[in-house]
């Protein structure tokens, strides 16, 4: 049975017509194939929310610049956001998530092949639906008109009076159907760690990266609810006459705030813990240690799970809340910085006192601890009620997000690019090119994101699409603008890397890392059924145990 | 030391140097960029406070900023000193280092002193919290309600009978006899946010929603801020001023606003404009017949340095323009192009500026 599937493999390697190898892609249930498209497709999707960025940079490189409209420019905002959020992070880190896992814990499959292409083609869906808005956001009258409220999209913006046209529906269809399928790769992803390991794997043997994207798919469950029924809420209120949000009708705009955020915040953790899991696979591969602490990594991982879900409203210190209630959502805030900083000091330990090799995905782990450490930091200003009274709602905070999501899950993401790589795609990648990748995207980031914060305490509110001269904050405007550029061309970099490499690759063989995990012990890309004969482990280094004989984990664990 | 191990940190020493000469560069250029002053508090930065709520935040910010610093340079020499002495050399790199699982007392630690550290910030800001929420109102306070509007501001001062528009007067408080302005804030369509960042942090002006929030200011001058919640395409252009008057230059700023508008009979015409065109459906003057209140009040027009919320200053031709063609000002706002003839414009033109 398993020797006719690698059969097959190699089957297709062969020339087939190209119809027909569409056809497979499109109809296929193989995790790992649905891995690529989902990785795939959000690569697409960043150099689309990549572009919208530049936009918004070039309108804001100096006072009263009129390179868009206004119109245009709020189009733009909240085109990247919701892209970026929905469209690229959340569909990346599942196609890892589903490519991995299985591998990792010796499956040959997830435990639910046919959701987990139906929920792929339901985010496909989602990403297609948004961006026709350009085409049919008005409407009959055919003139383009992409949402425009942000990627909050607060009540009441979005309610007819002051959304009218179809921009917002789009939005809200768009996220309503991808949220449907985070859930079903959600369930999946679930079901397949808790039923689908191999013999001897125990849930404390298994891989850091499958227990945290575990726990980030429980997450997903409990913070896409809130979110889809908003959306069925807000779309009743818009066609069906109801006044959940419609403040002219006595709804409540405040109540949009607590689901959109009750949602927005467990989303960054969402995204975030996936990013933890690249980092604690990677780090102890280059520093050839085992992860430190492996039972404290994964406790404070489900405890930032469960504190994620108290501190949403600390996104709405600003909205009018008591004392009490602004206290309470600072302390819990001020507490998620706990088990964050024992992750990486746990890394840390890993690193300390081993023999750290610096190939590119290293690199990308190194940066990502230090420019962690630096969000997580500007973090804790923020769950600063009062002083968030100031930076909330300015640059500050964009720069802190950005810091979160692109010096944080985007650094760990390339490092997972390039560690995986030669896996997926059975070629090595042009490590010099991989270099300059990161010194170049190293450089446009912190020249973008650390200026970023600077206009922000000088009192620059976010979702302008233009400002007043004088007030101290071109000079800064315009080096954040050219930083944002040098990241363009560090990512074509990175595409023309992983292109390139595609076809002139040395080839990587099974294990190019010296890695520990069962994934580096099948062939490079993977067989079609993962494993000629399911494994067996009796550690949480499978590999290790195989090539240290003399001196295997299993006796200490 | 070995000889080769000396060199290799003159080289990582030589690195570090250079990264700080360039930050403290980037810090000097930022400063240059931030001084060129015209008006009396050109940059709003919230580290130039001059009212006490915008005071306790800077003096808890400084603090937070310590701690966070004090983090930041503890973990960043621990990281940096792991990656540079932990790094693969040539001599070592096929043996594989000790491998060490974790340490139950290390863990302990670095759990129970970031607990200690969230206990010390917790009890600093909620003092700050209360603070400032909590403070009670003096009988002497000014109590303004402030509307947000797309994309203007309202103010009415309870008691003064004064309604104006986008700069708002507040008298200077002595702190042995403080007369802080207390601002109730209303929305009358979306959701803004009421910001100067050297009186005060900002709240949310949210429709179906009482807010409030209030300034102290010790120092008179105009102090510059803007709506900072996403409201709609002119956003942007919800520009906020703040005048902080001495006392006596507030009475009477508040004595001129309490005047009936100024009635010309040389203008007569330009007021027969104002009355018979749409204007009236949205503007006020007080003594004409309109009474509209979805735009801002023109009682006391020239008596705002500003027009369009702060877009353009409020001059002959700045207004002739916003009249004709405001999305040249303001592509979006909802002022529509009033489509007059040029002698209608300069009649209304004229007349408004007699609105002292």
């Amino acid at each position: 049975m398993s020797s006719d599937a690698i059969a097959i493999q190699t089957a297709e390697a062969t020339g087939q017509p190209w119809v027909q190898t569409l056809h497979e892609w499109v109809t296929t249930v193989d995790h790992k194939r649905l891995g690529v498209l989902y990785i795939l497709y959000a690569l697409f999707f960043l150099v689309i929310a990549g572009l919208e960025a530049i936009i918004i940079r070039i309108q804001l490189m100096r006072p009263h610049n009129d390179f868009v409209s206004p119109q245009v420019f709020n189009r733009m905002f909240t085109m990247h956001g919701t892209t970026m959020i929905f469209f690229v992070v959340i569909p990346v880190l599942f196609g890892f998530a589903n490519y991995l896992v299985p591998l990792m814990i010796g499956a040959r499959d997830m435990a639910f092949p046919r959701l987990n292409a139906f929920s792929f083609w339901l985010t496909a869906l989602g990403g297609f639906l948004l961006y026709f808005s350009f085409v049919g956001g008005s409407g009959l009258y055919g003139a383009g008109n992409a949402p425009d409220v942000g990627w909050w999209a607060y009540a009441p913006l979005t309610s007819r009076a002051f959304s009218p046209g179809h921009s917002s529906d789009y939005w809200t269809v768009a996220l309503l159907v991808s949220g449907f399928g985070s859930i079903g790769t959600a369930i999946n992803i679930i079901a397949t760690i808790i039923s689908m390991r191999c013999p001897g794997m125990t849930l404390s043997r298994m891989p850091l990266f499958a227990w945290l994207n575990l726990i980030m798919a429980g997450m997903v469950i409990l913070a896409i609810s809130p979110l889809t029924a908003a959306q069925v809420m807000l779309s009743v209120d818009r066609y069906l006459g109801g006044h959940f949000f419609d403040t002219q009708a006595g709804g409540s705009a405040t109540l949009w705030m607590h689901f959109f955020w009750i949602f927005g915040h467990p989303e960054v953790y969402v995204l975030v813990i996936p990013a933890f899991a690249f980092a604690s696979e990677i780090i102890p591969v280059f520093s050839r240690k085992p992860i430190f602490g492996y039972p404290v990594m994964v406790g404070a991982t489900a405890c930032i799970g469960f504190l994620s879900l108290s501190v949403w409203a600390h996104h709405m210190f600003t909205m009018g809340m008591n004392s009490y209630a602004n206290s309470f959502f600072a302390i819990t805030t001020f507490a998620v910085g706990i088990p964050t900083g024992i992750k990486i000091f746990n890394w840390l330990g890993t690193m300390w006192g081993g023999r750290i090799q610096f190939k590119t995905p290293m690199l990308f782990c190194i940066a990502f601890l230090f420019q962690f450490l630096i969000a997580g930091l500007t973090g804790i200003m923020l769950g600063t009620a009062p002083f968030n009274w100031q930076l909330s709602g300015s640059y500050f905070v964009v720069a802190h997000f950005h810091y979160v999501i692109v010096g944080g899950i985007l650094f760990a993401l390339f490092a997972a690019f390039y560690y995986w790589y030669p896996k997926i795609t059975g070629r090595m990648f042009n490590e010099t090119l991989g270099k300059l990748h990161f010194w170049l995207f190293f450089i446009g980031f912190h020249l973008t994101f650390d200026l970023m914060h600077i206009p922000g305490l000088l009192g620059m509110p976010r979702r302008i699409y233009t400002y007043e001269p004088g007030r101290g904050w071109e000079t800064l405007n315009l080096l954040v603008t050219i930083g944002a550029f040098v990241q363009g061309i560090a990512t074509l970099v990175f595409v023309a890397n992983l292109a390139i490499s595609y076809f002139k690759g040395a080839k990587a063989g099974n294990d190019p890392w010296d890695g520990w995990t069962l994934e580096w012990s099948v062939s490079s890309p993977p067989p079609t059924y993962n494993f000629a004969s399911v494994p067996t482990v009796a550690s949480r280094r499978p590999l290790w145990d195989l090539k240290h004989p003399e001196d295997p984990d299993s006796r200490y664990e | 030391m070995t000889n080769k191990n000396k060199t290799e940190w003159r080289a990582i020493a030589a690195r570090v140097t250079g990264i700080l000469v360039i930050l403290t560069g980037v810090l000097l250029a930022a400063r240059v960029c931030v001084a060129s002053p015209p008006v009396d508090h050109p940059i709003p930065s919230i580290f130039d406070s001059h009212s006490t709520p915008a005071d306790s935040i800077r003096h808890l910010s400084h603090f937070v900023l310590g701690i966070t610093g004090l983090i930041f340079l503890v973990v960043f020499s621990l990281l940096s000193y792991a990656v540079v002495k932990f790094r693969n050399r040539v001599a070592d790199s096929k043996r594989e280092p000790a491998q060490v699982y974790g340490s139950t007392q290390i863990e302990l630690a670095w759990t129970i002193i970031p607990i200690l550290i969230v206990v010390v910030l917790f009890l600093a800001t909620a003092r700050v919290i209360h603070a400032i929420q909590d403070a009670p109102k003096p009988a002497e306070a000014v109590e303004v309600t402030a509307i947000g509007h797309q994309f203007w501001w309202e103010f009415r001062y309870r008691g003064l009978g004064v309604v104006t528009a986008n700069e708002l007067h507040v008298p200077v408080s002595d702190p042995s006899h403080p007369t802080p302005t207390f601002l109730k804030l209303l929305s009358a369509d979306t959701d803004h946010s009421f910001w100067i960042p050297q009186l005060a942090g900002k709240t949310d002006l949210i429709p179906n929603r009482v807010n409030e929030t209030w300034l102290d200011p010790h120092e008179t001058g105009l102090f510059l801020g803007q709506c900072a919640q996403y409201c709609g395409t002119q956003h942007a252009k919800m520009l906020l001023r703040v005048y902080v008057d001495s006392p006596e230059d507030f009475k009477v700023w508040a004595r001129g606003q309490q005047q009936p508008a100024n009635e010309d009979e040389k203008e007569a015409a330009g007021r027969r404009v104002f009355e018979r065109t749409a204007c009236l459906n949205c503007h006020a003057i007080n003594g004409t017949s309109g009474t509209g209140r979805f735009g801002p009040d023109l009682t006391h027009l020239m008596s705002r340095n500003t027009i369009a919320a702060g877009a353009a200053l409020n001059t002959h031709e700045n207004l002739r323009l916003w009249i004709q063609n405001p999305d040249a000002i303001k592509p979006g706002s909802l002022m529509p192009a009033m489509k007059l003839s040029d002698a209608e414009l300069d009649a209304l033109v004229r007349y408004l500026e007699t609105l002292q």
